[in-house]
């Protein structure tokens, strides 16, 4: 029975609406880690250089936020987009935009903190040199920018693969709509409830597919942050 | 920091060590594998779970029946008639007629028995725009709304109010609705109906569900059109083949079957929901 399952997924991989569902996947994901770099990295290199009071409590908000339950985010943007929320005049419910949004508040706090974090890890002396050497603030920024380069591609990674295997926010707020909000892990979930696992499966081994190259890429780059 | 880690870790091992003690206790009564053989497992729907009716129906099985244990896995009809294909349920409960009887031709199932039923009702925007309301029954209400491309939401899920659907569909002469207007969720029933709620959509929603979230909804859906038998919805009771599936706990099935269909179990179906909103969500209609 499971091999029938894997055999009938390995067919199934060619037919277009499952590619449809994977490029939605991606399409909603990477819109979101986008969006999520150009407000985290900034900010992370701003939280991560700074020193202020309560700084401390600020780094712990963003590594509490990089634990969010996707369903608890989920369902406080479906209240704000729900028609009888603040927000629902827009009626951005069940569209895409809604489940960017939602892929956004949980992808923001960890390319945060894995950026303050990397920034943190600068050694002290290099961003000294550079002051010496008459950095301004922008300059500094951009140097600590390029010494933790690397950790800034984890962050993008980790927060991609955090959102594109995440089902509870974008079935809340994306209403798994059949060729409209549908991406793989709601799919995922559909057919289980159908009791039919082939597609289930089929989408499986994408996501595992992507999750693996994605490690790839991320062990590849810590090795390279370790012999440095 | 070593010594907080430390005291964390026991904390930690303290629910761990209750949790083995209590499987190892649950593995002491039974035969093989976690189930003691007091354990029936019922397969059963997400909407039959929603209405609450099991919250009243296992204790009193439970009462007259001691020796057993009943666990409900609630999912939809499609994966609680694989579950018993799997041998990885006891007894199915569920509401498609034609599944449930192709499970028993199959002989996944030893018998089928009807138990109860309950109702759809059509539910959709108060502004009616194809005008459901007026239709002399379902079929045509349903037709109405293709003719007119008024938003419909579909569970789309293969379950029991999704097959509902489609034979309406058919009888009101769609074949295969299709279109910007018909949105498939893929979705159990609270969550449909909470997306036609929102979207100010047509939904086939069963009444308990209905009965149990209209007060929570944001007001976007009434029931347009309720009570003609086409919108009504047999359940049946099917234990597992314990030819097939010698592991299933075949006696347990039985009396579960047994007592649903008896006066006892008819009755308090029959009551069910009386009290809470002033009328039954199930009509118990067993052969006696």
């Amino acid at each position: 029975m499971f091999l029938d399952s894997i055999r009938q997924a390995l067919g199934l991989l060619a037919s277009a609406e499952v590619w449809s569902i994977i490029l939605r996947s991606v399409e909603v994901s990477g819109t979101a880690v986008a969006v999520a770099a150009v407000i985290g990295i900034p900010l992370g290199v701003l939280i991560g250089l700074a020193r202020f009071p309560g700084r401390g409590a600020v780094v712990a908000v963003i590594n509490t936020g990089m634990a969010l339950p996707p369903v608890v985010v989920g369902l406080i943007v479906f209240m704000i987009l729900s028609r009888s929320g603040p927000l629902g005049s827009l009626q951005l419910l069940y569209t895409k935009q809604a489940m960017v949004l939602a892929q956004l508040v949980l992808a923001v706090p960890l390319v945060l903190g894995i950026t303050v974090s990397g920034i943190g890890g600068i050694p002290r002396e290099v961003l000294m040199q550079a002051k010496s050497l008459g950095a301004g603030r922008l300059q500094l920024a951009l140097a600590a920018l390029n010494e933790a380069k690397l950790t800034l591609v984890l962050a993008i990674i980790a927060g991609m693969g955090r959102i594109i295997a995440e089902v509870g926010a974008v079935m809340m707020v994306g209403g798994n709509f059949k060729g409209e909000t549908q991406v793989m892990t709601t799919t995922i979930l559909e057919e289980v409830r159908k009791g039919e696992y082939a597609l289930g499966l089929a989408l499986g081994i994408i996501l595992l597919t992507i999750a693996l190259a994605a490690n790839a890429v991320m062990s590849r780059i810590q090795g390279g942050v370790m012999t440095r | 920091m070593k010594k907080r880690v430390l005291s964390r870790g026991s904390a930690a091992a303290v629910p761990i060590l209750v949790l083995l003690s209590i499987l190892a206790s649950g593995c002491g009564d039974g035969q093989a594998g976690g189930n003691s053989t007091s354990d029936i497992i019922v397969a059963s729907t997400t909407s039959t779970k929603d209405s609450g009716l099991f919250d009243v129906l296992l204790p009193a099985f439970e009462q007259a029946y001691p020796d057993y244990r009943v666990k409900v896995n609630a999912v939809g009809t499609g994966e609680a008639l694989k579950l018993g294909e799997k041998c990885d349920a006891d007894v199915v409960l569920v509401h498609s007629p034609e599944a449930e009887e192709k499970f028993v031709t199959d002989e996944f199932g030893t018998e089928r028995r009807e138990i109860m039923y309950n109702e759809f009702v059509i539910a959709g925007a108060g502004a009616d725009p194809a005008g459901a309301d007026t239709a002399p029954d379902a079929s045509t209400a349903f037709s109405r709304i293709a003719q007119t491309r008024s938003g419909f939401i579909s569970r789309g899920d293969e379950s029991g109010t999704h097959k509902a659907e489609k034979k309406l569909w058919v009888k009101g002469g769609v074949l295969t609705p299709s279109g910007v207007w018909y949105r498939s969720t893929g979705q159990g029933m609270g969550e449909t109906l909470r997306i036609a709620d929102e979207t100010r959509s047509y939904v086939l929603v069963d009444l308990g569900t209905w009965l149990s979230m209209k007060d929570s909804l944001s007001g976007g859906v009434i029931v347009l059109l309720e009570g003609d038998p086409d919108l009504f919805n047999q359940y049946g009771v099917i234990p597992v083949n314990p030819e097939r599936c010698p592991a299933v706990n075949a006696r347990g099935a039985a009396a579960f079957a047994d007592w649903l269909a008896s006066p006892e179990g008819q009755n308090i179906i029959g009551e069910y929901g009386q009290e809470q909103y002033g009328r039954a969500l199930f009509t118990p209609n067993a052969a006696q």
